[in-house]
């Protein structure tokens, strides 16, 4: 690991601006990133940041019936909190879903949102990536890709988003509070995350120096409705292949709402509001999942290795869709796929 | 040429203090020191294993605050005034912890290599209280891998320990 200067920040202004006027500086949070990537020289700031004693670790209620979430909370104490048990379990069931006890223990609610890919590549100092180094190429495109992206793929760079935690939050249309240089601005969560373009260098829409301060949830729906079904090559203790958050409104047989977000196959949270609205008024059987699967996946396009993905992710959408429409959401522990 | 610069610069060690095993410690410490390397290169407490440095084994689990965690990926730095425990403060020759007596009953290793972290997970499993069943164990328990594939026994000695009434009162 390259050395660094380090810097304990007592207030977000005064880590705001230590981060933002030094553009070889950046924030460290639960570290269960960043410290790993320091290691390989994937990333090297020059100064760290550490906003771990922040006062951002309460989970409150807020006037619209919802949760704001501090960004210093744990995964962990998110997931077992009761308020989140009880109105958000689709959040819960994807927290849980990820990683291991020990790292949810450390890792923050900021933090995982700015996770970084897993492509093998973009770890491999001695390979070329769009990512970690502009305009070096990208290997992941003609070599082993079976973790990377199916869609809104780009020339530049193939990579997914790897959280189980962003793929709730997208279904559950989280906001996003964040505070900056120039101010703090509100994003929805959609907008939070981007797709590589030409630019794969950037994860997120950040700019250098913005802190993300909370998450916000709306009021609880989908109570009843949901699961959260993350397929991967060990029961435990991997990253998603293809992960689905489902959750519906069902009005008697039929249903009222959908909304279906993916991870494990994009640059960010899947959400296919088409796909969604395709659901609308119908009955919840295999047709009419199949139906809205068509539709999120339109575009698909695997890379050799990944090409098992698009199938994957179909028969996962369909799965994960009849688990919601039945009440019947995937067990974390056991992990029979009904 | 950057590394050059920075270390012609000199990173400055940082001041910190912690508590390990009970005992106080004052520390001048670099920035960039994991607290796994710190515990078994600088304090001598080689318990702790260090099995892929990235997050990916557990054999580096110990408890900061009494909730487990990789040590691999820790900032010692960052834990300044944090309490430690690694698997020397568990217990001791003669005065073993019940999960170690357990672990010993079962069987639950092989080559030992994982069972430090094996049993501060377990340890700190137990603290957070979220496993009731033997399915909620294997998923709780998942972060720790064993190479020599001793599950079975590692569940059986810590489903063992945990069905003990006098383990549950003396955590209360
Ligand atoms: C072996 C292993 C397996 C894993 N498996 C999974 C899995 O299955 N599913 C899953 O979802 N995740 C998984 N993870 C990833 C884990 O969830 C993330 O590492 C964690 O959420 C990152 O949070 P952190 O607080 O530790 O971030 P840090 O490492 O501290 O920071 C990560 C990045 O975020 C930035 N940052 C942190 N906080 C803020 C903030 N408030 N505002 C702005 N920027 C900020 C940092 O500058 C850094 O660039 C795994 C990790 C490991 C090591
Ligand atoms: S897919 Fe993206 S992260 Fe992976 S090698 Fe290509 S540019 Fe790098
Ligand atoms: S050494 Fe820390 S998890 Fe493997
Ligand atoms: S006993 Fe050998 S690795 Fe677990």
């Amino acid at each position: 690991m390259m050395n660094f200067s380090y810097t304990r920040a007592e207030t977000v202004a005064e880590a705001i601006a230590a981060v933002a006027g030094d553009p070889a500086a950046r924030f460290i949070a639960g570290g269960t990133n960043l410290v790993d990537l320091m290691k390989y020289d994937v990333m090297k700031p020059e100064r760290l940041v550490d906003i771990t004693r922040l006062p951002l670790r309460e989970i409150e209620a807020t006037d619209a019936g919802g949760l704001r979430i501090g960004a210093l909370v744990p995964n962990s104490d998110l997931a077992y909190d009761a308020r989140v048990q009880r109105d958000y379990p689709l959040l819960a069931s994807a927290i849980l879903a990820g990683a291991s006890a020990q790292l949810r223990n450390a890792a923050t609610t900021g933090g995982n949102l700015l996770q970084r890919t897993r492509c093998y590549y973009f770890y491999d100092v001695a390979t070329p990536c769009n990512k970690r180094e502009p305009g070096s190429g990208c290997a992941a495109k003609t070599g082993v890709n079976r973790v990377n992206a199916i869609l809104g793929t780009s020339e530049a760079c193939i990579a997914t988003h790897p959280s189980d935690m962003c793929v709730a939050l997208a279904a559950l249309e989280a906001t996003v509070h964040v505070e900056g240089p120039n101010g703090p601005r509100v994003l929805p969560f959609a907008e939070f995350h981007r797709l590589p373009g030409d630019a794969p260098q950037h994860d997120n829409t950040l700019a250098h120096g913005e802190m993300v301060v909370a998450v916000e949830l709306p009021a609880p729906r989908f109570g009843r409705n949901h699961t959260y079904l993350k397929l991967r090559d060990r029961l435990s203790y991997a990253f998603a292949l293809v992960s689905v958050a489902a959750a519906l409104e069902m009005d008697g047989e039929g249903i009222a709402e959908a909304r279906i977000a993916l991870g494990g196959v994009a640059h960010k949270p899947w959400r296919v509001p088409d796909g969604e609205a395709v659901l609308k008024g119908k009955p919840a059987t295999p047709d009419s999942f199949g139906a809205a699967a068509d539709v999120i996946l339109a575009g698909a396009k695997g890379y050799g290795g990944n090409d098992f993905k698009i199938e994957l992710a179909r028969r996962a959408i369909v799965r994960a869709l009849a688990q919601a429409a039945a009440g019947e959401p995937q067990v974390q522990s056991d992990k029979t796929v009904n | 040429m950057e590394i050059d610069r920075l270390t012609a610069a000199g990173p400055t060690a940082v001041s910190i203090a912690l508590k390990v095993n009970g005992v106080e410690r004052r520390l001048e410490v670099p920035p960039s020191v994991t607290l796994l390397d710190l515990l078994r290169e600088r304090l001598d407490l080689t318990g702790s294993k260090k099995g892929c440095d990235q997050g990916q084994c557990g054999a580096c689990t110990v408890l900061v605050n009494g909730r487990r965690v990789n040590a691999c990926l820790q900032l010692a730095v960052m834990n300044d005034g944090a309490e430690i425990t690694t698997i020397e403060g568990v217990g001791q020759p003669g005065a073993l912890h019940p999960l170690q007596e357990a672990f010993i009953a079962h069987d639950a290793f092989q080559c030992g290599y994982c069972t430090p972290g094996q049993i501060c997970s377990a340890i700190g499993m137990m603290n957070e209280g979220h496993a009731k069943t033997e399915a909620e164990i294997r998923e709780l328990m998942s972060g720790n891998l064993c190479r020599c594939g001793a599950y079975g026994n590692i569940v059986d000695a810590i489903e063992d320990v945990m069905g003990r009434s006098a383990f549950k009162e003396a955590a209360e």
